[in-house]
């Protein structure tokens, strides 16, 4: 499959029309103007793949399933094919020192010039041999491999912020890439797993201006993750209302009432879920009916449970019970030494008779 | 610490803290108040009509003839903003949904625009008061640090709710937290501060009410 992608597409049954089509929506998506559209199709069109290394660490393969199978056979996929994906171990046929080899020699032919995607985390604990591949630690490849690369794309919340394997209480020692790679442009794709959309956008717009798409200050494409859930729901008018669904099957959920009171993170959650949706745009978890659960915001998994409502407290009676004690004993010590205040004076009172006034 | 990071804290180990010190510090003071106890009157009682601890409790809430004329900023902004407060707190979803996490009971919620605009008329009184404070010389010289300071605790859980939730200045979740976290400085204040009106004014209009009735004084 060497050559233009147009030409691999073509052999594909994908005609110069569909890819201007996606070109153009991929475009809207990451709120390009129009001409970008065709500036994208032409750049892509003619692009030489480039090498892509994809770094596999403590992760649950979650996002590398995301992105190559939830649209296949789309666009996306086989754009996915045109990049020359020269080390990634969930697809690659090649095992054990061949593998290594092909992820060397692929290092080497495109130093300073190969993409490198990781997924999952870093953990950093026993001096990382929580998590090895090849006999190397996680944290070893990584920098080694971040050395040569033009940009490095996080790809899932774990890579990004540490996901799952960093939460509480993050037995690995586990760090998203921005704590070790600190010298490279890092795109944040944040999600567990992210959308597939986001991830092509991402590459379409490096092929195409050879540049990162702009970033939030966590790091996200600003024109994915720059607005929250909550803001683009279909469901926020009932939210506006005041018509909650208060369990899972009430009348308010078969309504498609707002799911904040059963713990939806969408106001606090940037993410594409709500435009871009999930599936082929088949539907996404609000519209299935289940709250948003914030995953692509770092430490989503601590962040007090994902059926409390977000006003509502993770745990505010802790302490009360000890508190109400102490408070009640202070409260009677108090009262015990003003009792005794109030008695001394008392019995140091010394009365005055007139007698004595006219002494 | 990320934005989700600080709004985790505050609705997490943040709250538990202050809800902690809240109730530490009412025991102590309602004990510390009311075991501090007075001598029995030994006078006969005399008796006059609308002198009890009862009457007191009601006609304190009404202005003494003549002063609503005198200060009007002091009593309709101060009912505005007693009663702005009580609707926002106690009748606004997200509250309720607060309360019945905490103790297990709920009741039917204002619609949310409601609610808004009851926190810009809540805040605009607040403001006025303040302003009245600053100008009139008398109020300005009696105004002490804690004067200020109360004040400031209690509008900035209204202003930072409502600019959370139309979403204004900063973003949502940034917000949201801000305003959790000013309530929990109301909470951790509250207990030993002023604001205690909250818990010992009853009390002590009774109090108040019930000595001068034995005095047959209506107060």
């Amino acid at each position: 499959m060497q050559g233009p992608l147009i030409d691999t597409l073509a052999r594909q049954g994908v005609t110069r029309r569909t890819f201007l089509k996606y070109c153009a929506t991929l475009a809207s998506m990451m709120a390009l103007p129009p001409a970008a559209g065709r500036a994208m199709a032409e750049a892509m069109a003619a692009v030489r793949r480039p090498s892509v290394i994809w770094l596999p660490f403590q992760e649950c393969t979650g996002c590398t399933e995301s992105i190559t199978r939830s649209h296949s056979p789309t666009i996306e996929g086989m754009i996915f094919d045109m990049i020359s994906l020269d080390y990634q171990e969930t697809l690659m046929a090649a095992a054990g020192h061949q593998a290594e080899e092909a992820r060397q020699n692929a290092m080497k032919a495109n130093a300073g010039k190969y993409l490198l995607i990781v997924d999952g985390s870093i953990p950093l604990g026993q001096n990382g041999a929580y998590s090895c591949i090849g006999g190397r630690s996680n944290v070893d490849i990584l920098k080694e491999a971040a050395g040569g690369a033009a940009a490095v794309i996080a790809v899932g919340t774990c890579a990004s912020y540490g996901g799952i394997p960093k939460a509480n209480p993050n037995p690995t020692g586990a760090v998203p890439v921005s704590d070790i790679v600190k010298d490279k442009p890092i795109v944040n794709i944040p999600g567990c797993p992210p959308i597939p959309v986001v991830m092509t956008g991402v590459l379409a717009h490096y092929l195409t201006f050879g540049s990162l798409p702009e970033l939030d200050d966590k790091g996200r494409p600003k024109s994915f993750f720059g607005e929250t859930i909550h803001d683009r729901c279909y469901r926020r008018p009932f939210y506006d209302q005041g018509k909650f669904a208060k369990t899972f099957d009430d009348e308010g959920a078969r309504r498609g009432w707002c799911l904040f009171e059963l713990g939806c993170k969408g106001p606090v959650t940037h993410n594409a879920c709500a435009t871009v949706k999930w599936n082929g745009g088949t539907s996404w978890p609000v519209e299935s009916g289940h709250g948003c659960l914030g995953c692509s915001e770092p430490d989503f998994w601590d962040g007090g449970g994902f059926y409390k409502a977000l006003s509502a407290p993770a745990d505010p009676l802790k302490f009360a019970a000890a508190a109400s004690v102490v408070g009640a004993a202070v409260g009677v010590g108090v009262s015990f030494a003003n009792r005794a205040k109030k008695n001394k004076a008392k019995a140091t009172h010394e009365t005055i008779t007139v007698a004595d006034l006219e002494k | 610490m990320t934005d989700l990071q600080f709004l985790t804290w505050t609705r997490g180990p943040g709250l538990d803290l202050a809800v902690a010190v809240f109730l530490l510090g009412v025991l102590w003071r309602l004990i510390e108040i009311y075991t501090l106890g007075r001598k029995k009157d030994l006078a006969a009682p005399r008796h006059a009509p609308g002198a009890s601890g009862l009457h007191t409790v009601f006609r304190r809430s009404l202005p003494p003839p003549g002063m609503l004329k005198r200060s009007p900023v002091s009593y309709i902004g101060g009912y505005v903003f007693h009663i702005g407060l009580a609707i926002i707190v106690f009748l606004g979803a997200p509250h309720v949904l607060l309360i019945k996490n905490l103790v297990g009971v709920s009741w039917p919620t204002l619609p949310s625009q409601f609610i808004g605009l009851t926190a810009v008329v809540t805040m605009a009184a607040m403001v006025l008061m303040l302003a009245d404070r600053i100008n009139k010389p008398v109020k300005r010289f009696l105004s002490t640090f804690e004067d200020w300071f109360t004040w400031a605790v209690t509008f900035l859980p209204v202003l930072t709710g409502w600019m959370a939730t139309q979403h204004l200045l900063l973003p949502y979740t940034q917000m949201l937290a801000l305003h959790i976290l000013s309530a929990e400085i109301l909470l951790v204040v509250l207990p030993f501060s002023k604001l205690f009106h909250g818990f010992t004014l009853f009390g002590s209009r009774w109090y108040n009410g019930r000595v001068n009735a034995h005095k047959g004084v209506p107060v």
